[in-house]
């Protein structure tokens, strides 16, 4: 390993046990006395969209296939992962919540991965506007189908899901996440990912198995996004299959645009900031999706490819140009 | 013709669209280290014949062989790893990639490490990058192209862009290149270069490569023998002497009196 990716991972590290200090600080002291749990409730709905809107971006930011069905994948994730869970405590089985959560979270990962991976295998033939009309098609028959399913409550509202989402075990679960979205788009896979969003002729003249290396994005995506689907199952306890429809997987699709497509660092901030807003303006709450639509509109008149582009922020390099060592910066290192 | 298999041999190639035959019986023999070029007329079915050898289009008809081994219902990824690598007419870099990223692309298929690896960063990821790496760079200087390696490709001058894409041709290591014509749009100073480089990788790989190319004075000067194309058929073959004297070919081009 380089010297230079030790000493960013170091520092990487340190950057997060750092926010995470800085969150327990908060949160655990009761620093904010009676809105405590409001902000805290607040934070884990900001960080579970981070993870579903960071494996949205994989698809549409670096392999470059819009997904208007995210949602879709929430909800399987969301569902499997509870039904596993109260199974598990029907059957009385006693263990540590962080195991709990670990289990719902992996249970709700692969259901959705094993779905995206059968979705994807006759899918990803379809490129642009057709795909996007199949992740649409798949979101809603996800959808029909859970409101009927007596598995999933039957179009009632399912409750009795355990409350295990912890602060701290989503905020690792996010940055594991969000780590390994990175990893994989750093990697020799990111590469050949992205050389298809350029050029699939090429790509595939170059070598690259284009369906191959699709369908391994469109899982691992599906992946994380049945990750972020279980920590909402968790923390809410209680939900119905109509939450996640069209309206919530094109919200995940405006954030990944607005943060920038291609860009990590803007789907953070974008999630962030997208999904803190509405409860900052709750008052205003009817006109939040006529805003998503105008803010969209600007962004893709001003700066098409979101704010952040394709730009990645290093906790290394703004270390390195607050001490005047490397004056060039700017090349996109780890 | 010697009796060693040939790097590719074509054995009445064809391919139908409805009622249009593109391309019919197309024969072609390749050996080791020749250098091939293939002329005709706009619409001729040049680039056809690239995509039918590239598993771009599947032959309805015949079948080609890369050393022996059969080629049809091969995808192009599949073929780019049996060995035949090729370039385009319009050319297809992966723009906002960087230089140096567009010629790793082609290396993907020669390296080894796995989803995990790359997730954990294992040492073979490391040890895998760093070769890449290495190689990668290797390759540009041979086109003298290492100064721009972390430019984005579309910000490269034309000339440049159509080098690094027969750099990134000859990093998947194959047997038979495809140039499907280098030359187009440029000036004569490009022109030279290019030749000069067609010169170094043929001397430096030992590779067969089949060209398709509009400046005759380029074909005359480099080919060892050419094969004349005209409405999908082979109209001509042989050496560039025979070719430029051939009647056939000439009202093929400048049509007849």
């Amino acid at each position: 390993m380089p010297k230079k990716m030790k000493r960013n991972y170091l520092l990487n590290l340190i950057g997060v046990l750092v926010l995470f200090a800085i969150l327990c600080g908060i949160f655990d002291t009761g620093l904010l006395g009676k809105k405590n749990g409001y902000f805290l409730g607040v934070s884990i709905i900001c960080m579970m969209t981070i993870i579903i809107v960071c494996s949205l971006n994989l698809l549409t930011g670096f392999m470059g296939e819009f997904s208007i069905g995210h949602a879709g994948f929430m909800s399987i994730g969301a569902y499997a992962s509870a039904i596993v869970t109260m199974k598990m405590l029907e059957l009385g089985i006693a263990l540590p919540t962080a195991l709990y959560f670990i289990i719902a979270i992996l249970a709700g990962g692969i259901a959705s991965a094993i779905m995206g991976f059968l979705v994807g295998i006759p899918a990803l033939r379809l490129r642009g506007d057709y795909l996007a009309i199949v992740t649409v098609a798949f979101a809603e028959i996800v959808r029909v189908a859970f409101t009927n399913f007596q598995i999933t409550g039957g179009g009632k509202t399912l409750s009795g899901i355990p409350k295990i989402s912890d602060f701290h075990y989503v905020f690792f679960t996010m940055v594991i996440s969000v780590t390994l979205i990175y990893m994989f788009v750093r990697s020799r896979f990111g590469r050949a990912v992205i050389s298809i969003r350029e050029d699939y002729i090429a790509a595939a003249a170059s070598g690259i198995n284009v369906t191959y290396y699709k369908v391994m994005t469109f899982t691992l995506s599906a992946f994380f996004a049945g990750v972020a689907g279980a920590i909402y199952a968790h923390y809410m306890t209680a939900m119905i299959p109509t939450y996640f429809n069209f309206m919530k997987s094109s919200e995940f699709l405006t954030m990944v645009i607005l943060g920038g497509t291609g860009s990590l660092t803007g789907s953070i901030i974008g999630a962030t900031v997208l999904a803190a807003l509405p409860e900052a303006l709750r008052n205003f709450q009817i006109y939040r999706m006529l805003m998503y639509s105008v803010v969209l509109v600007l962004v893709m008149i001003f700066k098409p490819s979101g704010i952040f582009g394709t730009w990645e922020f290093s906790l290394g390099r703004l270390i390195d140009r607050l001490l005047k060592k490397d004056k060039k910066g700017g090349a996109a290192n780890e | 013709m010697s009796n060693e298999t040939p790097v590719l041999e074509a054995k009445g190639l064809g391919i139908q669209f409805g009622g249009l035959k593109a391309v019919n019986d197309f024969n072609i023999r390749i050996d080791n280290g020749e250098l091939i070029g293939l002329i005709g007329p706009n619409g001729a079915g040049k680039t056809t014949v690239f995509n039918l050898l590239t598993g771009v289009y599947q032959p309805t008809e015949g079948t080609y062989f890369l050393n022996g081994e059969k080629m049809n219902g091969k995808k192009s990824h599949q073929v780019v790893a049996a060995g035949i690598a090729r370039t385009f007419q319009n050319i297809r870099l992966f723009k906002k990639m960087t230089v140096l990223e567009n010629v790793k692309i082609a290396f993907n298929k020669s390296m080894k490490y796995n989803l995990v690896s790359a997730f954990f960063r294992t040492p073979s990821y490391w040890k895998e990058e760093a070769e890449i790496d290495k190689k990668a760079r290797e390759l540009l200087s041979l086109f003298k192209l290492e100064q721009f390696a972390d430019q984005q490709a579309a910000n490269l001058p034309y000339g440049q862009q159509r080098k690094l894409e027969i750099a990134r041709a000859l990093a998947t290591d194959m047997k038979l290149l495809l140039l499907d014509e280098p030359a187009a749009g440029m000036n004569p100073t490009e022109t030279a270069e290019l030749l000069e480089s067609i010169n170094l990788i043929r001397e430096k790989f030992k590779i067969s490569i089949l060209l398709i190319e509009h400046d005759m004075s380029l074909v005359m000067n480099i080919c060892e023998r050419i094969v004349v194309l005209n409405y999908g058929e082979i109209l001509a073959t042989g050496t560039p002497e025979e070719i430029s004297q051939n009647p056939k070919v000439i009202s093929a081009y400048l049509g007849d009196d």
